[in-house]
């Protein structure tokens, strides 16, 4: 073993960023779905990797099947709708919220804070100048850093250091400590000539940044993702999918889904005089108190009849960050069961539990 | 993120009274009718919380 690949100071967890390997695809499993900026589902590719877009252009997003070596996956862009001349404040861009409790060691805001290396693997059809950021959960500390790529539709790696910031609040609360994004174009409202050094304002490229959504057909792939302590790029540090699997779950978790027909979450009648059931949810611990989507549209009510739905409602209680209570009421009342069980009509039911940064 | 509409939903606190407390907020965002915890800790809240101190949002009451 050479001795760059021996860790003096910095052995264990390395890596800052979570599926920096783009293994786990919670809310697409690997298909191509249109971009809806800040949708929780189709405003991510694989997990934990954010896109927002907010000009008139138009993106597919997917996790394929295309890497570079010692890589399975990479989380790919492709503009489906041009749009060349982006307005003031819009842009593109790929993000990922680091939560404040896994930076703490990092120091930053103090005269200790530390070094980090970014290290990511860039495939894209647009080549030229492009920027990386971080900024802190109040968009007032920001640092600029550029990259090229040179060649295009070809594997590249790019390695940036990213000097700790000894100013300024990066919160080590379960809010977002850093926020680490990648700019895919950007408007001049968010534009700065200030590279390499923190500025106390926020700002995602300099103004010769690429706009990947100038031509049609564009793409842009990422993957191999490692942001850790030192100035050196170590080894991407691969985790296992279970492992990476349950970090994602503490900001996104796709709760039972079934196959049409099927029953899921299961419910009980709260009083035979009263249609209403309840059935409460235990689900992986989120960051926060997460966000509910439920799109089931019927309850089973084994060996009675399966029943259409006039209400469905989650409710969380105060503080709780592992269980949630959903109410049903089905339409018709004149067949009583005790108990049954939720499940959709047609296509994939779901109970999508969404704590992100 | 667009929060295109937002209202209470409520729970019973006390049966005996019928008192009620609002406990969650029913929106659609970007499109999607979700259900969104009062904890400010929890991005979409903030969100709605920030669009009505900007007087862009009314969150309707519980019915």
């Amino acid at each position: 073993m050479s001795l760059s690949k021996i860790q003096f100071g910095n052995t264990g967890r390395r890596n800052l960023v979570h599926n920096g390997a783009m293994q786990v695809d919670q809310r697409h499993n690997n298909a191509s779905f249109t971009v809806v900026n800040g949708n929780d589902i189709t405003g991510y590719v694989a997990d934990r990797f954010r896109f927002n877009d907010t000009s008139g252009a138009a993106f597919t997003g997917q996790t394929v099947s295309d890497a570079p070596v010692g890589f399975e996956y990479s989380s790919k862009l492709t503009v489906t709708t041009a749009d060349a001349s982006l307005g003031s404040t819009e842009f593109h861009r790929i993000i990922q919220g680091i939560e404040g409790k896994d930076i703490g060691h990092l120091n930053w805001g103090s005269a200790n804070a530390k070094t980090l290396t970014l290290s990511f693997y860039v495939k894209s059809s647009v080549t030229g100048q492009h920027y990386v950021a971080v900024f802190n959960s109040a968009a007032n500390r920001t640092l600029l850093k550029g990259y090229t790529i040179s060649s295009a539709n070809t594997w590249e790696k790019k390695t940036i250091t990213i000097i700790g910031d000894t100013s300024g609040t990066w919160l080590t609360t379960n809010g977002c400590g850093i926020y680490l994004m990648w700019s895919l174009g950007t408007g001049a409202n968010y534009q700065s000539n200030t590279l390499d050094a923190y500025q106390a304002s926020f700002a995602m490229a300099k103004s010769d940044q690429v706009n990947i959504a100038a031509t049609n057909g564009s793409t842009f792939q990422l993957t191999g993702v490692q942001l850790e302590v030192g100035d050196t790029a170590t080894e991407f540090e691969h985790r296992s999918y279970g492992e990476e699997l349950l970090i994602c779950k503490r900001y996104f978790e796709v709760y039972s889904p079934t196959a049409t027909d099927d029953g899921s979450v299961g419910v009980v009648r709260t009083r035979t005089s009263f249609n209403h059931y309840q059935g409460l949810v235990n689900f992986h611990e989120k960051r926060a108190q997460p966000t509910c989507t439920i799109d089931y549209d019927r309850m089973h009510k084994p060996g009675v009849v399966k029943d259409t739905l006039s209400a469905l409602t989650i409710t969380i209680s105060s503080g709780e960050t592992q269980s949630c209570t959903i109410n049903a009421e089905p339409a018709n009342d004149s067949t009583v069961s005790t108990y049954g069980f939720l499940g959709k009509s047609s296509g994939t039911g779901r109970l999508i539990l969404s704590a992100e940064l | 993120m667009n929060i295109e509409s937002a209202k209470y939903l409520s729970r019973v606190v006390d049966y005996k009274k019928n008192t009620k407390e609002n406990s969650m907020i029913e929106a659609v965002i970007s499109g999607t009718k979700m259900f969104v915890p009062l904890d400010p800790d929890n991005i979409h809240y903030a969100e709605i919380l920030k669009q009505v101190d900007a007087k862009t949002l009314t969150i309707k009451d519980a019915e």
